[in-house]
């Protein structure tokens, strides 16, 4: 099929309708209202549901009750937004109940600003709320993949029974880019009939629920929920290799908006005979730590930079998942600033020439 | 010789026992509901939404689907699974805490958006489940765990009318008060119960219904007392009857100006609010 040019959010709703999602609940929120405006126009042409909820609180708890039903559900909101959702991704992810979160992060914290912005990454993969848990994390760099990674999420969450969220930025929701939805399609929804909350006919009731006071049956369901978790971080770490002349002696390491400003910088730099890459992960949860890991023990690579829009979260993984065996800077904008190519450039040619040390040995540089 | 069954326990209860304490009337209103799926024979295509309270084993109680919703948050899920499946007969049953505190921004909305399901909401003037904290019901002067001199009205306010409150917005169809703690009153508790589900089979919209109930335990009474104390203190201040009914559309603003009620038991409505 033809691209069409679409902006980021619209094209996010509309890839959700077409991996057959068409219950949506959710709270206008910049930047990413334009999913709620077109899916308002969009849903009840496919017969689909759209609820403008009374707050983020309100449209998370609905996608809990919404996604008892066993049908394709999803939400979409930005930070502070999401920060209220914490609540029922908790329960949710406790309850295993398939459905997808999108987040068009801005940058924080408190109401901080409507700009594009990775600050939520620690949220994100970390903390999405009380207790043990995590999402599956998909992390779109184009609106393009942001298509793709909604029908993905949408099996996803259907094979795991957990949410999954989509971590877009400011940038993705907003620009405007040729898509293409033919490209990767969405698998059948999975039959839940089995858990799902569809009247108790002929069968025991269903019951879906979260309290268990029992240590032991807690601790159990725990064990589960962590093998879970196990399973997905060994299946489905997913990441992009990008550039290099053949022996990279830096790899970047970017997610997203960010990464993308680093391939345009690595384009520039390998055209002038600089042998650097782009490690990208495209799962920010699981993180690719396979893939990096093995990466980083090549003779050939001498250190690492982390490239985000944030003040250094995901390097915080890069080390962890590196065993730290080579130097790790940093590089970040926050604030809702993207950081340039030529920005990029520059750390990297002063990391090169050895000009300056590890970002760890001297003060924040202020920029 | 022939016999008749003239009482037995609904198709709509399983057989455990209740974890209740004795004189709480949480499982009277559980029995109210289920004798309600079985006459209308909606039992096997209900879903309840139990809250955080007493009730959160609600599920344990009833033979049909359920889901535990967060604290407050029972209307937001009955919102989801009934917007997502139409077909189903969805109600939330509710504390005062949980929908007159924590979860009043979910209820307020899914009543004024005319969510259809219908909404028990058990009034017993305080935080049951942890132990007797003040409720945002509990009435002036009561004493609570965290109110240990009474209510005190300066710095607490008033205690929150749900009723009258929701019978404000233009769009809930169904908005009534009944209590527990009299076999009449039980009875025609029934009554409303019966009524507000069956406004949402006929799909007409949000329906609520608000049951006074006791709380022997955190009252500190035994359950005899809790009865009367439901009676000469709860009633004045939560005068029974219904308050909004699909079929007189705007009267109850003429309601809440008037403020008078009959009812069963001749509590008229004396007082103004
Ligand atoms: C977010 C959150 N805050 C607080 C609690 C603790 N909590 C559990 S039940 C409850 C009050 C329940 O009172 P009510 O709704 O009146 O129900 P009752 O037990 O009286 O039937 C509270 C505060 C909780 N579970 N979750
Ligand atoms: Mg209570």
């Amino acid at each position: 099929m033809a691209k069409q040019l679409m902006k980021g959010n619209e094209a996010i709703g509309e890839a959700a309708i077409r991996a057959g999602a068409t219950r949506y609940f959710a709270y206008p929120i910049t930047p990413q209202t334009e999913v709620a405006e077109y899916l308002a126009r969009r849903l009840p042409e496919v017969g689909g549901v759209f609820v403008q909820a009374e707050s983020e609180l309100g449209a998370s708890n609905m996608i809990f009750g919404a996604a008892s039903s066993g049908k394709r559900v999803f939400t979409s909101s930005s930070s502070p937004g999401i920060s209220l959702m914490s609540e029922a991704l908790s329960y949710i992810t406790c309850a295993e109940l398939p459905c997808v979160f999108i987040n068009v992060c801005r940058a924080g914290p408190g109401l901080g600003g409507i700009l594009p912005s990775q600050g939520d990454y620690f949220q994100a993969t970390h903390a999405s709320g009380h207790g043990d848990f995590h999402l599956i994390v998909l992390a779109p760099s184009t609106v393009q993949e942001a298509v793709e990674h909604m029908m993905t999420a949408f099996d996803l969450a259907d094979r795991y029974r957990n949410p999954v969220m989509i971590f877009a930025d400011g940038l993705i929701g907003q620009m405007m880019e040729p898509v293409d939805f033919e490209a990767v399609k969405s698998g059948e929804a999975v039959d839940h009939s089995s858990w799902a909350t569809t009247g108790a006919k002929g069968r025991k009731p269903h019951i879906i629920k979260t309290l268990y006071l029992n240590p032991n049956d807690n601790e159990a369901h725990n064990v589960h929920l962590a093998e879970k978790y196990a399973g997905i971080r060994a299946n489905e770490q997913r990441s992009e290799l990008y550039g290099g002349l053949g022996s990279p002696e830096l790899i970047l390491t970017a997610f997203g908006t960010a990464a993308r400003v680093c391939k345009t910088a690595i384009d520039v730099l390998n055209e002038q005979g600089v042998d650097i890459a782009l490690f990208r992960p495209i799962t920010i949860y699981p993180f690719p730590a396979d893939a990096l890991d093995k990466l980083s023990r090549k003779q050939h690579v001498k250190r690492l930079l982390s490239v985000e829009m944030n003040n250094g979260q995901m390097v915080e993984d890069v080390k962890l998942f590196t065993g730290n065996r080579k130097p790790i800077d940093f590089f970040g904008r926050q604030g809702g600033i993207v950081p340039s190519p030529e920005e990029v450039i520059e750390r990297v040619r002063a990391l090169l020439d050895g000009k300056k040390k590890p970002a760890k040995e001297r003060p924040a540089e202020a920029k | 010789m022939a016999v008749n069954t003239v009482f037995c326990k609904p198709e709509a209860m399983t057989d455990a026992h209740t974890h209740y304490c004795p004189g709480c009337t949480h499982g009277v209103t559980h029995r109210l509901v289920a004798e309600t799926l079985d006459e209308l024979g909606i039992r096997e295509r209900a879903v309840g939404v139990a809250p955080v309270g007493c009730s959160v084993l609600a599920y344990n109680y009833f033979n049909c689907d359920f889901l535990e919703a967060a604290h407050g948050r029972a209307p937001a899920f009955a919102t989801g699974l009934k917007r997502s499946s139409p077909e189903l007969t969805v109600f939330t049953y509710q504390g005062d805490g949980d929908l007159a505190s924590i979860g009043t921004n979910e209820i307020l909305h899914a009543a004024n958006r005319g969510e259809k399901f219908t909404v028990i909401f058990i009034n017993n003037a305080i935080y049951g489940m942890t132990g007797g904290q003040m409720a945002p019901t509990t009435l002036a002067g009561q004493v609570t765990t965290t109110s240990p001199s009474g209510r005190d009205v300066e710095s607490a306010g008033w205690p929150i009318r749900i009723r009258e409150l929701l019978a404000t917005l233009r769009t809930p169809a169904y908005i009534a008060r009944g209590s527990a703690h009299s076999p009449q009153w039980t009875i025609r508790t029934k009554q409303f119960v019966r009524k507000a589900f069956q406004y949402q089979e006929s799909g007409t919209c949000f329906s609520l219904v608000e049951v006074l109930s006791t709380c022997p335990t955190n009252w500190g009474m035994s359950p005899t007392e809790s009865m009367r104390w439901v009676e000469e203190n709860m009633i004045p201040y939560y005068p029974l009857g219904e308050l909004k009914t699909p079929d007189e559309e705007d009267a109850s603003f003429a309601r809440l100006t008037g403020g008078l009620e009959a009812t069963p038991n001749g509590y008229a409505e004396k007082t103004r609010w």
